[in-house]
């Protein structure tokens, strides 16, 4: 093997990637399945390599806040939870979005509703891309299917929450998290300066500026409206520009599988398993789950028999899939859930009775 | 037109001139609120100290909320209660700026009680600004955890009773007792004498920041006219008869030097 790759843990890694993309902080509260993230940045003290600020908060919704302030004073930071841990966080995410600051936030899924269990669940995509907190917004979402994509999605994230000012989630969950694949990682990038950072951002005011204010408060109906737009159009430019998909088998595919990330490794399997039955499937895997990849999933339903939304979820992006598809080939929806991981042969049963033999 | 107002007085008859780093924008305070008096010493003493471009402001959800809209600082806006997490990733991460919150007592000592006292026992270097005044003020005049025994507010129209609800709480007196604060002191801005002895006390929180020894609590003491539903003079008086006996004036915790 490359000498440049090392076997780590997802969480792991995506720590490891967030010290190395020059990030100036991490705030966290610890949670199962995500406690490594902290756990490996308080042990690498990066605040001796970079200057990175690594701080263990009193709560969840500390921590959230603690982004909002970072991050209005225009440093890159992050926090990474789980599921009950991101509930928490709504609120402040909400705040986040419309105060229009660019953080990261990464949410290792684990099984719900409630304290749920610990085990991979695919159940928050509702919370993650529809909104989550109060009002009309929504995250950038990416959805990493392997501990390369856990690294190499965090300077991403920064990237294009940078570009649009608007919080990105990392969607993934307990097993990408926990598990160990080789990894390689990109040479350390140096944090910005303080002549770096945005000109709007809340470093003190300079004479030649006017103050700046970072709110998300504006009590005049019509003034909120046209933020309100502001924000919309800055979604639709999203859904222009960052989708993210991949496919996989997809050129004479008859039955399609979307699925997104530990689903659709399992599902890669289970195209494998199904065409060695003679069943002509393909994968299509979504890597940005907001923007959805709907332009192509619509281009595929033109040539597809039908489609089967595979998820750790009791089906909720199968209703992305749906408005997507809208309506022109059968679109149905196969899951296991609360912490159960569906096994290919599964998956290939599911397609066979839900769609095949009607 | 301040410059304007300014003007028509010659140099040698300007006994008080409005600091710089207060905006011209006609504040939406009550007449007679505290909120604006305790605004006006936070911007002199920052003009004073010429600290204004490395000074970030916290505002609260309250009254205060649009403190932004009158200090002429960088300043971010927080979720209610949230403050003091802002302020302590701000200060984590630019330690040479100075940064200071600024809330009232549902703010401080109800939602973002946990934000307060992690803050006061981490000893963040940063200056808190925490206005007493017993009452929510901005959503008209609810029972605050300040409120005294037996007030009425418009939760507690027969006034509030302790064995139902709870004790108003001397959260400044709390913070003292944790090891991350530094300089607590509680201090009132109704009449002329107080408000010198608290433009003191507001110097000294921010001038302690630098030290690196914790958090700087300031506590005023105020009056809610309008939730209070009573006129100035007689809120004044109220206060006095009844807030400081309860939230007695003066340091509370000291540096050694």
């Amino acid at each position: 093997m490359d000498e440049d790759f090392v076997l780590m843990k997802g969480n792991e890694a995506l720590a490891e990637a967030a010290i190395r993309a020059g990030v100036d902080g991490y705030f966290g509260y610890p949670i199962t399945p995500q406690s490594e993230v902290m756990e490996y940045l308080t042990a690498a003290r990066p605040w001796e390599r970079t200057g990175m600020v690594v701080f263990q908060a009193e709560s969840e919704v500390a921590a959230i806040n603690m982004l909002y302030g970072g991050a209005g004073a225009g440093k890159r930071v992050m926090t990474s939870s789980s599921s009950p841990g991101i509930s928490l966080m709504q609120e402040g995410i909400s705040y986040i979005a419309g105060a229009e600051l660019p953080v990261v936030i990464v949410n290792i899924v684990r099984g719900g509703p409630g304290l749920g269990t610990i085990q991979p669940a695919q159940s928050d995509y509702f919370q993650a891309t529809k909104g989550g907190g109060h009002g009309d917004y929504h995250l950038l979402v990416l959805a990493p299917s392997s501990v390369q994509e856990m690294a190499d999605f965090v300077e991403l994230a920064f990237d294009l929450a940078f570009k649009y000012r608007n919080p990105v989630m990392i969607l993934s969950d307990g097993a990408i998290g926990q598990m160990m694949e080789k990894v390689k990682f990109k040479p350390q990038k140096p944090r910005w300066r303080d002549d770096e950072l945005p000109e709007w951002a809340t470093t003190g005011k300079k004479p030649d500026r006017e103050r700046n204010i970072i709110t998300s408060l504006d009590l005049d109906p019509y003034r909120q409206e046209r933020f309100n737009r502001h924000l919309q159009e800055k979604y639709r430019k999203m859904r222009e520009e960052e989708v993210r998909f991949e496919t996989f088998q997809t050129e004479d595919a008859e039955y399609l599988l979307v699925a997104y990330g530990t689903s659709a490794r399992i599902c890669q399997k289970a195209v494998q398993l199904a065409r060695e039955e003679g069943i002509r499937a393909g994968l299509l895997r979504p890597i940005t789950l907001y923007p959805f990849p709907e332009k192509e999933i619509a281009a595929l339903a033109g040539r597809v028999k039908a489609m089967l939304s595979v998820e750790m979820s009791a089906g909720q992006m199968v209703e992305d899939v749906r408005l997507a598809v809208n309506g022109r080939v059968p679109v149905e929806h196969f899951g296991r859930f609360g912490g159960v991981v569906p096994s290919p042969e599964e998956i290939v049963e599911a397609l066979k009775q839900k769609l095949i033999n009607d | 037109m301040a410059e304007e107002k300014l003007n028509i007085i010659s140099e040698e008859n300007v006994v008080y001139k409005k600091t710089k780093v207060l905006t011209d924008k006609p504040m939406h305070y009550c007449p007679g609120c505290g909120h604006s008096t305790l605004h006006r010493i936070i911007a002199e003493v920052i003009e004073e100290m010429g600290i204004q471009d490395k000074t970030i402001g916290i505002a609260p959800v309250g009254c205060a909320v649009f403190m932004y809209d009158y200090i002429d600082v960088d300043s971010q806006e927080a979720a209610h209660g949230r403050a003091p997490a802002l302020a302590t990733a701000i200060k984590r991460l630019m330690p040479d700026r100075y940064v200071f919150t600024y809330q009232g007592d549902g703010d401080l000592a109800a939602i973002g009680t946990a934000e307060t006292i992690h803050v006061c026992n981490r000893g963040e270097n940063i200056t808190m600004f925490f206005v007493n005044n017993g009452i929510y003020g901005m959503t008209g005049g609810q029972m605050a955890p300040t409120t005294l025994t037996g007030m009425r507010t418009s939760t507690t129209p027969y006034g509030r009773d302790d064995s139902l609800m709870g004790h108003p709480i001397k959260i400044t007196d709390l913070v003292a007792q944790l090891p991350g604060t530094y300089y607590v002191t509680r201090q009132a801005v109704h009449t002329p004498a107080y408000v010198r002895r608290t433009k003191k006390a507001v110097r000294k929180a921010f001038e302690y920041q630098m030290r690196g020894k914790g958090v700087s609590f300031v506590e005023v003491v105020s009056n809610c006219n309008s939730g209070w539903k009573m006129p100035p003079v007689q809120a004044v008086k109220w206060l006095d008869e009844n807030m400081l006996p309860y939230y007695p004036l003066g340091d509370i915790k000291v540096p050694e030097e």
